[in-house]
C-alpha cells in the first residue's frame, strides 16, 4: 500500500511538473521561436496567412482552408494552416503564440472561445499581426476583422424562399429546430415566421417540433409530423442535423416526393437524398468562399487597404468588392443554394 | 421436520388460477395499455395504423430500444444494472459506419457478427469489473458510460458518418420488410424469443434470478456467481452492440451524440414491463412489451396532439406508476403470507 501510494505521488509530482514547463513554454515570448515547424518567419515581400480552424481533420474547415489557400495562391502569399486536434476552447492559444513569434502578417482565426484566445490574440496583435476571425468570432477588441458568413435574416429568408418555391408558395408546412432553447434556430424560426405572414400568405405553419440536434430524436419527429398533418406539404428544418434525419426518414416513407424538404444542410449528409430526389435544394454558406474572402480581407489589412472602420472597401479576388459594416464585419452574402447540378463540386 | 407445508396447495381450481394469474400479470396489464393506445390513436388518425409507414413504423421504431431492453433486463435480474449501453451502442455504430467507409464491400452479415463482438468486448469490460471489485454495478457502469462516450468522441471528433459512406443494400435493410414485418423487427423477436427461452429454461438462466433473489445465499449455495454476472454483462454489451448496427442501418447517419441517454430508455422499459429494479423477477416478455408501449407512446402523444413538452412528463408517469404498482402489489402479498403463517401458528 505503502509503494503504491508513493508510485501515486511520483506521478503526480511528475505531472505537475511536466505541465508546469508546458505552461512556461507555451506562455513564454522570449523563448528563441525555431519551433519544430521551422517556418522561416514574416516579413519579406510575400504576405504570410496562417489559417488556425477550430480543429484539423474537420471537413468544413478543410474546405475552408481550401479557399484560403486559392486566394493566397492568387495574390502571391504564402500560407500556412495549423491547429488543434479538437475544438476545445485554448488548445488553439499555443498556435496562436507560435505564429506571433514567427511573425506571420496575417492570423485568420476560428475561435472556439470568443473569450479564452483574446489574451493570445492581444499579444500577437501587438507583435504585429494582423487578427481576423471567420466562422465563430471573438469578441470585437480582440480582432481586427470578422468575416461573417451569413446574417440572421439572409439564414431565414433564403429557407422560406426555397419552401416556397418548392410548394407553389402555398400549403402546410412545418418545421423541425434543433433543441427547444437553441438560440440561432429560434432567432431563424422567429425571423421565418414573420417572413411567411408578411410575403406568403398562402403558407401555413402548422407546427414547430423539436429533435434536439439528435439523429434519433429528429427522426422520429419527423414521423410524428407526417402522422399528424396529413396534408403537410413541406417540412423546413434549420439545422443540418434535423434535415438529415428528416431526409432519411421521407427517403424511405411513401412521402418521398410529395412533401419537399430543406433547410440548412452540408453537402456530404445531404448528397444521398438529394441524388435520389428525397430533396431538391437546400441552403448553408460556402466555406470556400468563407475561407477565400477572409485571406482576401487579411491581405488588404497586411496592406493597409482598410482598417476595420465601417465603409471600408476591398477586392476580394473572383468575389467581387466587399465593404466593411459596423463592428468591423464583413458579410460574405446571401446563404449558398445547393443542389443536383451543384452538390458534387463539395466535399465537406 | 414437519410434514405441514408453509403454503397450502390452493384449494382454487386450476383453471380459476390460470385465470387470475393472467389477470395479474404485468405483461398483459401493459399489453392491455399499449393496445389501447394504439386504438385511440387510430381513432384519431387512422393512418397510424393502417398506412404503409404507419404499420411499419409502429413495429420498426421499438425494436432498437427492444433489443436493448432485453440486454438490460437480463443484468437487472441479476441485481445489477448497465448504464453504459447507450454508450456502447453508440460506439459500435460509429464502428459500423467506420467498417463499411475504410472496407468497401464487405459483407454485411461480418459487419453484424463484428457488432455483436465489439459489443460483447465492451461488455466483457463491465462484467469484469463488477465482478472482481465487487462494486456496485450503476458505479461502474456509470464509470464506463462516460469512457466508452469519451473514447467515441475521441475516435469520430466532428466527423460523422453519411448514408452515402455505407452500401444501399445495408441501408435498404433500415426498412426491408418480410410479410410486411421488418426485418429488423424480425432480428428483435429471434433475440428476445432466445434469450426469453434460455431464461426460463435453461439452468443458467435460472441460476441469474436465484443470483439476483439473494446474492449471498447463491454464493453459499456454490453457484458460479461470478461466471453468471460477466456472463450477463456478456450479453448486454453484445446486444447493445447489435442495436449499434440495427442503429445505423435504421437512422443512416451516426454522429457522436448517438445513443446518448438510451441506457435510461432500456432500463425505464425494463421496469415497465415490469422487471424489479433490486433484481429476481421479471421477464424479457414484460421488458419487451414495455419498449414497445414507451416507444408508441412517444410517437402517439404527438399525434394526438400533446405538446412536445409535455411528452416526457407522461414517460415519467408512466415509470413512476409501473413502480409505486409493484411496490403495492408486492407489500399486498408480503401481508398476506405473513396472515398466512399467523394464521397457521395460531392453528398449531
Amino acid at each position: 500500500m505503502k509503494i503504491r501510494n508513493r508510485r501515486v505521488s511520483a506521478l503526480a509530482a511528475v505531472t505537475l511538473v511536466a505541465s508546469l514547463a508546458l505552461t512556461a513554454c507555451g506562455g513564454d515570448d522570449s523563448d528563441s521561436g525555431d519551433d519544430s515547424s521551422g517556418s522561416s518567419g514574416g516579413g519579406g515581400d510575400a504576405t504570410s496567412v496562417t489559417f488556425l480552424p477550430k480543429n484539423l481533420g474537420n471537413p468544413y474547415f478543410d474546405t475552408s482552408s481550401k479557399g484560403g489557400k486559392a486566394a493566397v495562391d492568387e495574390f502571391g502569399g504564402t500560407f500556412e494552416e495549423v491547429g488543434p486536434d479538437t475544438a476545445s476552447p485554448d488548445a488553439q492559444v499555443q498556435f496562436i503564440n507560435t505564429a506571433a513569434q514567427q511573425g506571420v502578417n496575417a492570423l485568420v482565426v476560428s475561435a472556439n472561445d470568443p473569450e479564452a484566445i483574446c489574451d493570445a490574440l492581444d499579444e500577437a496583435s501587438s507583435a504585429g499581426t494582423k487578427i481576423v476571425t471567420f466562422d465563430s468570432d471573438t469578441n470585437p477588441e480582440c480582432r481586427d476583422l470578422f468575416i461573417n458568413q451569413a446574417t440572421a435574416e439572409g439564414i431565414a429568408k433564403a429557407q422560406v424562399d426555397l419552401i416556397a418555391e418548392q410548394i407553389g408558395d402555398a400549403g402546410e408546412v412545418a418545421i423541425l429546430s434543433a433543441a427547444a432553447n437553441a438560440t440561432n434556430q429560434n432567432a431563424w424560426i422567429e425571423m421565418m415566421e414573420a417572413d411567411l405572414k408578411e410575403n406568403h400568405p398562402d403558407i401555413k405553419l402548422v407546427d414547430t417540433v423539436y429533435g434536439d440536434d439528435d439523429d434519433q430524436t429528429s427522426f422520429d419527429k419527423t414521423a410524428a409530423l407526417l402522422q399528424s398533418h396529413p396534408d403537410l406539404k413541406g417540412i423546413i428544418s434549420p439545422t443540418t442535423v434535423g434535415i438529415a434525419a428528416a431526409a432519411r426518414y421521407l427517403s424511405t416513407s411513401d412521402f418521398k416526393g410529395k412533401v419537399s424538404l430543406t433547410g440548412l444542410g452540408t453537402p456530404n449528409q445531404m448528397r444521398e437524398y438529394v441524388k435520389d430526389g428525397t430533396v431538391t435544394a437546400f441552403a448553408l454558406w460556402n466555406p470556400e468562399d468563407l475561407g477565400y474572402l477572409a485571406a482576401y480581407a487579411a491581405k488588404a489589412l497586411v496592406d493597409g487597404d482598410i482598417s476595420g472602420e465601417e465603409g471600408d472597401t476591398f477586392e476580394a479576388g473572383k468575389l467581387g468588392e466587399f465593404t466593411v459594416d459596423a463592428d468591423a464585419t464583413v458579410l460574405l452574402g446571401e446563404p449558398y443554394v445547393f443542389n443536383a447540378d451543384n452538390i458534387d463540386d463539395f466535399d465537406f | 421436520m414437519s410434514d405441514t407445508l408453509l403454503v397450502e396447495p390452493s384449494a382454487v381450481s386450476p383453471t380459476k388460477r390460470i385465470v387470475g394469474e393472467l389477470l395479474r400479470s404485468r405483461e398483459i396489464a401493459v399489453g392491455a395499455v399499449f393496445v389501447l393506445v394504439v386504438a385511440l390513436t387510430t381513432i384519431k388518425s387512422p393512418s397510424f395504423l393502417f398506412s404503409h409507414d404507419g404499420w411499419r413504423d409502429l413495429l420498426l421504431t421499438p425494436c432498437l430500444l427492444l433489443i436493448l431492453a432485453v440486454g438490460q433486463t437480463v443484468v437487472i435480474i441479476t441485481r445489477n444494472v448497465d448504464l453504459s449501453v447507450g454508450s456502447t451502442l453508440g460506439l459500435t455504430a460509429y464502428f459500423t459506419g467506420k467498417l463499411f467507409s475504410d472496407h468497401p464491400g464487405i459483407p454485411i452479415v461480418a459487419v453484424f457478427v463484428l457488432g455483436l463482438l465489439f459489443g460483447a468486448a465492451l461488455g466483457l469490460v463491465n462484467g469484469l469489473l463488477v465482478s472482481i471489485f465487487r462494486v456496485p454495478a450503476l458505479v461502474i457502469t456509470l464509470g464506463t458510460l462516460y469512457i466508452y462516450r469519451g473514447i467515441f468522441l475521441t475516435w469520430a471528433g466532428s466527423d460523422r458518418i453519411n448514408a452515402g459512406d455505407m452500401p444501399k443494400d445495408f441501408l435498404a435493410l433500415g426498412t426491408k420488410t418480410i410479410l410486411t414485418i421488418p426485418v429488423l423487427t424480425i432480428i428483435g423477436l429471434v433475440v428476445l424469443a432466445a434469450v426469453g427461452h434460455y431464461l426460463y429454461t435453461a439452468r443458467g438462466g435460472r441460476e441469474l434470478y436465484a443470483i439476483g433473489s439473494d446474492p449471498d445465499a447463491a454464493v453459499l449455495y456454490g453457484l458460479p456467481v461470478s461466471k453468471r454476472i460477466v456472463g450477463a454483462f456478456v450479453l448486454c454489451g453484445a446486444l447493445a452492440g447489435l442495436a449499434g448496427v440495427v442503429y445505423t442501418a435504421r437512422y443512416g447517419t451516426v454522429s457522436s451524440n448517438a445513443g446518448l441517454g438510451m441506457e435510461l430508455q432500456a432500463v425505464g422499459a425494463a421496469v415497465i414491463g415490469g422487471v424489479a429494479i433490486f433484481g429476481g423477477s421479471g421477464t424479457v416478455w414484460g421488458a419487451a412489451i414495455g419498449a414497445f408501449l414507451l416507444v408508441t407512446i412517444n410517437r402517439a402523444l404527438p399525434v394526438v396532439g400533446i405538446s412536445d413538452f409535455w411528452q416526457r412528463a407522461v414517460v415519467g408517469a408512466l415509470i413512476i406508476a409501473a413502480v409505486v404498482l409493484d411496490r403495492f402489489f408486492s407489500a399486498r402479498q408480503e401481508r398476506r403470507l405473513v396472515a398466512a403463517r399467523e394464521e397457521m401458528r395460531n392453528a398449531r
